[in-house]
């Protein structure tokens, strides 16, 4: 495919912040807030179900030092959601900012703001609190209609009915489907049917969450935050507070890691409800171990697949039930769970006659979940692509033929997919790439290694969507500033991806300047333009869209003030890039000239803020490649090589595209292998420090090799689709089938440790 | 109690608890580039250099510094300057929160060993953690300065 060249956009540009953060400038939360806040820190419920009882802070208070005690008959009574979601919220409204009811170890029972860290402490351990400590739900496949109650509350509120009911502890409900997939499934030569199960994984971001709150000049509660989400915080914590969302700015500084933890507000109200009540600034950094077991993990989930197809290895049919444990509290229980299915199933369109998803999302008395990175979808292709790589085994194909033969390709519609139209699609030759650059056919076949080692390869694809449709807005202000430099503004955060420096990238592409030329401001609720935020893969789609819009705008009004300068029609001028030309004859003016123009006696603003929205999320697709040396004595896995290819449209920064994939490709390597939330029997968090929760380290992971395949999307800019979450979605499938192809045993169940290939026994 | 040290060259003496943490110290007085990732010592965020030799600020009291040179990243910023470039051309700065950490390893490393292969990098460097980039970037980062001074 002959591609359009670009200046700008395509090209590997550096990050607008990375010597900054390299050089280690003082650019974080932490670092940037003047001193003397009022130290914030919760005390937490030791009981996964309880009612407070009593609680005494006469003791605590007369610490010297201490400036606020707080507990349940201190705040507001309005219920909300954490979750950074677009208004009105799928998520129930079911928290308070302190409950008098505990739900999981670790729900806070007690707000303590003090002069220092140490004041704070000594009083959380004279707080006393007595307890009714209740029984409390610990199992997802007992929590629906089981008789304990997470949330038996009256003021227990859905905004949007999703099939919801806390009197069920059931948070959202659906089936959904096309083509009769039991009549199907009856003519099917092979059915696969299997449950595969994935627990809750942390996001394990380096920055713990955090939040700075202080009046502002005019008596406004000024919020300074680690967080994705800068618009969703505002309202969030306008509804927690009780008070207007006018009163509230919130702004984010540099963020240091997100994955989608930071889409919820998990640290903000806490703070902000202090500095409500006193008046003073107060900040709460959460420590590792708050952030550990009480910060906002992967929903658990269980999922049946049932697989359907002919000898031949054509796929006819997918059933697929997910029960999502979305722990004590909803937040994105009832969105992430629809991506189990809707991007899984997709994968295989090829020839799927029929399909069926259901899904039920309970409550627990465990951490409550949030969204991470692949928001369900890796969940739900861990499951698929097993079923799968199982299908291909049992009837002794290639698995990667299996997958040519099955695979969604251009111009198809994706019935599990809302129907959506596959317009961008280079997944058949991310498949043939990745197996010439994997050098499939010699390293597929199992190796005896003549040591006790055994080598053996695994392969999955994966696919995601960019940003919510119909949903999400993104939004980007391009003005013009005095020396013909532009200034952009955004409303999305970068956490480190990249998108200040890929959306200016696009800026520089269309007015036709270098990068350099283009500065960055964001993201603040008082003079950003309203972002949904960045989460759901959907900066550069979105944003970037809307990003191409305002500069289309803009070079129309510096056309218009060019015009009244040159003394002709705006019609007859053109734009470019450093001038603006006046076609009859051969006069310009420079953009230094229009923006001195522009603050002398003009009409026309040299700025312009423009939104996007979209009818359709296009998927970007990928396909890896595993090849790992197994220890048949020890059960030890050591990978080998990693390599992927990844269809995400156009990369607009190459560089950024392949951190994105080697990152996400890190993470999902730890949630196979080692990564997992457990608890004791009385719903304690056992990994409460990176001691017991191991991600991955730079020895943990072999060699990796990303590539790209490019596709054309045609609603997106530049043809770019998303790649900040698909990254995650193939490690596990692909190791759990490496794994089998080393000894036989298919695990259905993350993460698979050494133990667990050590115990493991071969089935029939 | 009184403490008194060199941090980045400079003479400095201060009044502590005896609990104070090197990297609590080291952040108020100005060094904000030594980041609290863990607590645990399992991350490397808060990377310095204790006589030259790299330590975990989080795990070391102030107090042991007494009489000894500390170095944080805002004392090397030359040093640093050589090489993150090649990292920042890889885009594997990312979040950037970690970047002090495993920089100030490197700078370690470097002295130690000029000339180390990549498995050396990915050993030496093993104690500092990233869940951004999934290390390659980084890598190649130095790879490409090392490269880059052979000519």
């Amino acid at each position: 495919m002959e591609e359009k060249q670009y200046r700008s956009v395509g090209k590997s540009v550096r990050k607008k912040d990375s010597l900054q953060l390299l050089l280690g400038k003082g650019v974080f939360l932490e670092d940037v807030v003047p001193p003397g806040a009022l130290v914030v820190k919760l005390l937490r419920s030791p009981h996964a179900n309880a009612i407070v009882e009593q609680i005494d802070t006469a003791t605590a208070a007369k610490v010297p030092g201490v400036v606020g005690i707080y507990t349940w008959q201190d705040v507001p009574q309005h219920r909300f959601t954490n979750a950074g979601q677009t208004f009105p919220e799928p998520s129930p409204d079911d928290r308070l900012i302190l409950d008098r009811h505990l739900r999981f170890v670790g729900d806070p029972v007690a707000i303590v703001a003090a002069e220092d860290e140490k004041a704070a402490n000594r009083a959380m351990q004279l707080i006393k609190v007595t307890y009714q400590v209740l029984e409390p739900v610990l199992d997802p496949r007992q929590a629906k209609d089981a008789p304990v109650l997470v949330h038996p509350e009256d003021t227990w509120h859905a905004k949007v009915d999703v099939g919801g009911d806390n009197r069920r502890n059931l948070v959202a409900s659906e089936v959904s489907g096309h083509g009769d997939v039991d009549r199907v499934m009856e003519s099917c030569d092979i059915v696969i049917e299997h449950t595969y199960h994935t627990p809750a994984c942390q996001q394990a971001m380096m920055e713990t969450f955090r939040t700075y709150t202080a009046l502002d000049r005019y008596g406004r509660l000024y919020v300074l935050s680690s967080t994705q989400i800068v618009f969703h915080v505002r309202r969030i914590l306008a509804r927690a507070l009780g008070i207007p969302k006018s009163k509230i700015r919130v702004e984010k500084p540099r963020i240091g890691g997100g994955f989608g933890a930071k889409q919820s507000a998990i640290s903000e109200v806490y703070p902000a409800f202090v500095t409500w009540k006193t008046g003073r600034p107060a900040m709460l950094i959460f420590t590792r171990e708050e952030c550990q077991i009480a910060g906002s993990p992967r929903h658990e989930m269980e999922i049946r697949v049932k697989l359907g197809a002919d000898r031949q290895g054509n796929i006819r049919a997918l059933d697929l039930y997910t029960l999502s444990n979305t722990g004590a509290y909803g937040e994105h229980g009832p969105t992430t769970v629809g991506l189990s299915g809707h991007k899984s199933i997709p994968l295989y369109t090829g020839g799927l006659e029929a399909h069926r998803f259901a899904f039920d999302v309970v409550y627990t008395n465990l951490q409550p979940a949030g969204a991470y990175r692949g928001y369900g979808a890796t969940q739900g292709i861990f499951a698929v692509e097993s079923a799968v790589n199982e299908l291909a085994e049992r009837l002794g194909m290639d698995p990667t033929l299996i997958r040519e033969k099955n695979m969604v390709r251009e111009g198809m519609t994706m019935p599990a997919y809302y129907n959506e139209i596959s317009r961008a699609c280079a997944l058949d030759r991310c498949l043939e790439h990745c197996k010439e650059m994997f050098r499939w056919e010699e390293r597929y076949p199992v190796r005896d290694m003549g040591n006790g080692k055994v080598r053996a390869a695994g392969v999955a694809m994966a696919m995601q969507g960019s940003a919510v449709s119909n949903v999400d807005v993104g939004s980007a202000t391009v003005k013009l500033g005095d020396d013909g430099c532009y200034t952009l503004i955004i409303g999305a955060a970068d956490m480190g991806t990249g998108c200040d420096t890929i959306l200016s990238q696009m800026v520089a592409e269309h007015m036709d300047c270098p990068v350099d030329q283009v500065t960055v401001f964001g993201a603040d609720t008082d003079a950003s333009p309203y972002d949904s935020g960045s989460y759901a893969s959907s900066t550069t789609y979105l944003t970037g869209k809307a990003v191409e819009k305002a500069c289309t705008q803009l070079k129309q009004q510096l056309c218009a003030i060019a015009a009244e300068l040159m003394d002709c029609q705006p019609e007859d001028t053109l734009f470019q890039g450093d001038r603006v030309i006046c076609q009859e004859g051969s006069r310009w003016v420079s953009l230094e000239e229009i923006s001195y123009k522009a603050q002398c006696c003009n009409q026309h603003a040299a700025m312009v803020t423009a939104s996007h929205t979209s009818p359709v999320s296009p998927p970007p697709f990928m396909v890896g490649m595993v090849e790992i040396e197994l220890d048949k004595l020890t059960g030890e896995v050591s990978i080998l090589d990693y390599m992927a290819v990844v269809d995400c449209g156009l990369p607009i920064n190459p560089a950024l595209a392949r951190i994105q994939a080697e990152g996400g490709i890190v993470q999902g390597i730890g949630m196979a292998l080692s990564e997992s939330v457990t608890y004791n029997p009385q719903g304690r968090p056992m990994e409460d420090s990176f001691l017991q929760y191991k991600i991955p380290s730079r020895l943990d992971m072999g060699k990796l090799r990303v590539e790209f395949e490019h596709s054309h999307e045609p609603t997106g800019p530049f043809g770019a689709k998303s790649i900040g979450e698909i990254v995650i979605n193939t490690p596990a499938p692909a190791l759990a089938h490496a794994i089998y192809r080393a000894t036989g045993v298919w695990h259905r169940t993350l993460p698979i440790t050494p133990e667990q290939i050590a115990m493991g026994v071969p089935e029939g | 109690m009184e403490l008194k040290l060199t941090l980045n060259g400079r003479a400095v003496t201060a009044q502590i608890e005896a609990d104070t943490l090197l990297l609590d110290f080291v952040r108020s007085h100005g060094c904000t580039s030594v980041k609290r990732g863990c607590e645990t010592t399992n991350c490397g965020l808060c990377t310095v250099l204790l006589d030259g030799k790299p330590v975990l600020s989080c795990a070391t009291l102030a107090a042991r510094a007494a009489g000894r040179t500390v170095t944080t990243l805002e004392g090397l910023q030359e040093e640093a300057a050589d090489f993150v470039g090649f990292i920042a051309d890889q885009g594997a700065d990312q979040c950037g929160f970690c970047n002090p950490g495993f920089v100030m390893n490197t700078i370690a490393l470097l002295r130690e060993n000029p000339d180390p292969t990549d498995d050396d990098i990915r050993a030496y460097l093993a104690g500092n953690l990233c869940r951004c980039s999934g290390y390659e970037g980084q890598l190649r980062g130095i790879r490409a300065y090392l490269d880059s001074r052979k000519g």
